[in-house]
């Protein structure tokens, strides 16, 4: 018998505390055994709950009438309110603990809490910049009063630019664009597109305004002419008529996050946009990578029988769709990586794949994700992971993140 | 194999866990029902800290003599589930509750006396 004791360590699970770095360590072990401080890793989909700082944003609100309604809206707590919530479990009835746990998280000193608690998040993965999106306002595309989509989009930018991205270089957003107001979704990018920390705009996908509309083509031509991207960030609506026949979480969430990007990609290429803005930038946010794959061999197939039906293009519609940029998570993983590796190519992924985690959502994804494909070489890893989505940004490649238990900056 | 002390058994309480650190191994420590079971706290899906999460029976769909659905129930199986994405494992056995074919490497534990020890 050979009994050890005492031992390295033992240690009690704790349900009343919780740290976004301890809850990662394994993250940072990861990070630590794949070296990634040597290499830049961006993020360009990552979360945090604005919802949580809805007091400070609504003094942003323009119009006082308006701020005086969210402010008592807000104050009434679960009842009825300015603002929807949207029908869906997404942390598995508690099963992903963070999602509850992270109220307990302790932060100190002066900086924002959603800043402190991204960096440390991000360091554990091995991240040095990510793309900060908001959670509960990814369903605000439908709000039935589109003066709330543009009051609460343009005082939660106002309050992002100023708090966060100001304060913060290693977090930067695409601002949210109030779409289903055509003039204020141009106003935006007129009055945020010059703003530290803004490196393009995101469409919110779940929404009932077709891309193609003439009244959206003086933003895409501004957006052209700053060259900073425009992005459509899916997510669900349990609501639409054809996912109301959905009765579980886990099928409105497969199919609602690919349905609406679908939509709009559809929507984007027959109607000839890429043609109307060859140098526009364009990324797809969290639908994974099968639908574009499935999508490109559909348009195709009928686009060479039916070319007058969208005269203004010159090429197959893979080829414009080829072009644009793709975000990996929740990148499938199917048994075959061989299927993988052929819809690596069939996207372009070493030029126009840009790996993203969705942290701290439920199905958020690690660089692993990328590095660990035995089919890709390491430049075209690095490529994935930072070096595609910092040309695109124009963020400057140099590592700046720390991982805890490697030497400090 | 040495074995590991872990913690005394008047300390481990039915339904306590242990998270035991043994060099750059991590091994989940469970007492579960009378029995005790350890399991390799990495996760097979993307190496979270999998015995570190709830414990929740497995959910059953329950169908009628009809084949009509009747509704969910809880069974008297208890799964723990990894904390990041909600990978479930069968707490007797390691086995992934979505693929039988994926499971944690099980490690066997020992009381010798007022203490509970882990072969590693």
């Amino acid at each position: 018998m050979n009994i050890q004791t005492p031992v390295n360590e033992v240690r009690e699970l704790h349900f009343d505390r919780f740290s976004s770095s301890d809850s990662l360590a394994k993250a940072a072990e990861q990070a630590r055994k794949r070296n990634y401080q040597d290499f830049l890793i961006v993020d360009v989909d990552s979360h945090h709950y604005e919802s949580e700082s809805y007091a400070e944003v609504f003094k942003y609100i323009e119009s006082p009438v308006l701020r005086r309604s969210f402010v008592e809206s807000a104050g009434r707590g679960g009842r009825s309110s300015m603002l929807g919530g949207s029908v869906g479990y997404q942390d598995i009835s508690g099963r992903i603990t963070r999602h509850w746990l992270r109220k307990h998280e302790k932060v100190e000193g002066t900086s924002h809490r959603d800043i402190v608690t991204t960096k440390r998040w991000m360091d554990a993965m091995g991240v040095d910049y990510a793309c900060l999106f908001p959670t509960p306002m990814l369903f605000l595309g439908t709000h039935p009063q589109v003066e709330i989509e543009v009051a609460l989009s343009r005082a939660y930018n106002r309050w992002l630019c100023e708090q966060i991205l100001a304060e913060e270089p290693r977090i930067v957003s695409m601002l949210y664009l109030p779409f289903n107001d055509p003039e204020a979704t141009y106003q935006m990018v007129k009055d945020f597109g010059d703003k530290k920390g803004v490196v393009g705009f995101m469409v919110t996908a779940p929404r009932y305004k077709p891309v193609h509309d003439n009244a959206y083509m003086k933003t895409y031509a501004l957006l052209e002419e700053i060259g900073k991207p425009i992005s459509f960030h899916a997510a669900y609506n349990w609501n639409d008529q054809s996912l109301t026949l959905l009765n579980r979480f886990i099928s409105v969430h497969a199919l609602g996050f690919m349905w609406f990007n679908m939509v709009h990609m559809t929507n984007w290429v027959v109607n000839g946009i890429p043609e109307r803005f060859p140098k526009l930038k364009v990324m797809w946010i969290e639908s994974g990578l099968t639908w574009a794959y499935s999508l490109m061999q559909r348009l195709d197939h009928s686009y060479l029988m039916r070319t007058s039906d969208c005269p203004s293009l010159k090429r197959k519609p893979s080829e414009y769709m080829r072009e644009m940029y793709f975000s990996s998570q929740p990148m499938e993983m199917p048994d075959d990586p061989s299927i993988l590796e052929a819809t690596f190519k069939m996207i372009n992924a070493e030029t126009q794949l840009v790996w993203s985690s969705d942290y701290p959502h439920w199905d958020f994804d690690l660089p692993g994700v990328i590095y660990d494909l035995p089919f890709l070489n390491e430049q075209s890893k690095r490529n994935i992971l930072g070096g595609n989505a910092a040309k695109l940004f124009g963020l400057d490649p140099t590592p700046v993140k720390n991982i805890p238990g490697t030497m400090p900056r | 194999m040495p074995e590991i002390f872990v913690v005394k058994a008047a300390d481990f309480g039915e339904g306590d866990r242990r998270i035991v650190r043994v060099g750059e191994k991590e091994i989940g420590v469970f007492h579960h029902e009378g029995a005790y079971y350890a399991y390799a706290n990495q996760c097979v899906h993307s190496g979270g800290p999998a015995c570190e999460g709830v414990m929740i029976h497995k959910v059953l769909d329950v169908i009628g003599a009809d084949r009509t659905y009747q509704g969910q129930v809880f069974s008297d199986e208890m799964h723990f589930v990894c904390p990041w994405h909600g990978y479930e494992y069968e707490l007797k056995t390691g086995v992934c509750a979505g693929d039988r074919n994926l499971r944690l490497k099980k490690y066997d534990v020992v009381r010798r006396g007022d203490d509970i020890y882990v072969i590693a």
